[in-house]
């Protein structure tokens, strides 16, 4: 296989846009995409002062690469989950791309600053694993980016991410979900605005990224979100794609061109009234917000090692 | 050649020669899920795989829910 733009040796094949790449020239591909992502969707501005949620994993690191490289400053943002093992070593993986290229990393954790762990939460509300996972993440990157004074918070969701959370609401035809499936959520009450810079690059794109440029990133997967429905998804889209090259990037590029709009009307409660929570806050329709009643109940229980979350029984609570 | 394989984490002697997407093939492995890299360095489909070589398959999907 030859590049499609220099003739030279290919190192990747990149079926959804019939192209092989060199190592350079796939970077430049890349490159474009974001920048075009960014552009078009009118994501960041040179004089934003970003801060970027980042998991040790592969699309985090690649996105704060590329945003550094393309001239933007970016702080990183690591939430310690206390998911055993996996967590500890994400922290070192964040840490580690941080220290390298002089950047900052803020860092918070879960146990030590709240009480409580991903594990733990799990076992106190008798939720799934992401459940937890998710509310505290969400919450804790909006409080980072608003106390930070951050213009903008940077997540890694990629193509397959997206596609995937399109392809689970569509198939319930969850309207409202749909309605705010957006490559940029603007700032409002008291809320950050949030933007996904990787929505045009698949996962195995941002994974060839970080090989190409020698970043180590944390290859295994979450203990905890093995089997869940997301993964599911991606799965079922995967094989889709393998048989229609460019199905996942007409699926979800499509749906923010041509379908969002309509359902512009449908968002999630776009009138009801926010106030700040009495506790924390963070905006909120209750008196004290999820995450503070997410705290109060996991904090109280006695701490749960991953083991029994991710081992036999684990449903069993 | 030495194939090492993730989650879970484990090694395969597979003979060569062979091209990477006989390789998957044989794996049962989606290409649009994996990259496969030979001493650090990617490699694209077509690609073959000799009998001395030792490759990663590495799979390229994450998935929490945000």
């Amino acid at each position: 296989m030859k590049c499609r733009v220099c003739r030279e040796p290919a190192v990747i094949d990149v079926p959804r846009h019939n192209a092989n790449f060199c190592g350079p020239h796939f970077l430049d591909m890349c490159r474009k995409q974001v920048r075009k992502a960014i552009d078009d969707y009118e994501m960041l501005v040179p004089e934003d002062r970003i801060l970027i949620a980042v998991s040790g994993g592969k699309d985090s690191l690649a996105i704060w690469d590329m945003l550094i490289d393309l001239g933007y400053q970016a702080d990183g943002l690591y939430v310690g989950l206390g998911i055993g093992t996996y967590s500890d070593v994400s922290a070192d993986y964040a840490r580690a791309f941080a220290v390298e290229r002089g950047l900052h990393l803020v860092e918070i954790s879960l146990r030590g600053e709240y009480g409580y762990d991903v594990p733990t939460a799990t076992r106190a509300t008798r939720r799934v694993p992401c459940s937890a996972c998710g509310m505290s993440k969400r919450h804790l990157f909006d409080k980072a980016a608003i106390d930070g004074n951050y213009t903008v918070l940077v997540t890694g969701h990629n193509l397959d991410d997206e596609a995937a959370v399109l392809y689970g609401n569509t198939l319930r035809w969850e309207l409202e979900y749909l309605a705010r499936q957006l490559p940029v959520l603007p700032a409002r009450n008291g809320f950050p605005k949030k933007v996904k810079p990787l929505v045009r690059l698949s996962e195995r794109e941002t994974a060839a990224w970080c090989v190409i440029r020698g970043i180590d990133y944390l290859v295994d997967e979450c203990p905890i979100a093995a089997g869940n429905k997301h993964l599911g998804f991606k799965d079922a889209l995967n094989k889709i794609e393998s048989d229609s090259p460019g199905t996942k990037t007409a699926f979800y590029l499509n749906f923010v061109e041509k379908v969002a709009p309509l359902l512009a009307g449908h968002a999630l409660a776009p009138d009801v009234e926010l106030h700040p929570c009495s506790r924390c806050g963070a905006p909120t329709t209750g008196e004290i917000c999820a995450f503070c009643n997410l705290v109060e109940v996991s904090s109280r229980h006695e701490p749960v090692p991953v083991e029994l979350i991710t081992g036999k029984g684990a449903r069993r609570r | 050649m030495k194939v090492l394989l993730r989650n879970p984490r484990r090694e395969l002697d597979i003979p060569g020669p062979r091209r990477v997407h006989a390789l998957l093939t044989d794996l049962d492995l989606n290409r649009e899920s994996h990259l496969v890299i030979r001493n650090g360095t990617l490699v694209p489909s077509d690609e073959e795989l000799l009998a001395d070589d030792v490759v990663e398959i590495r799979p390229v999907i994450s998935g929490g829910a945000l």
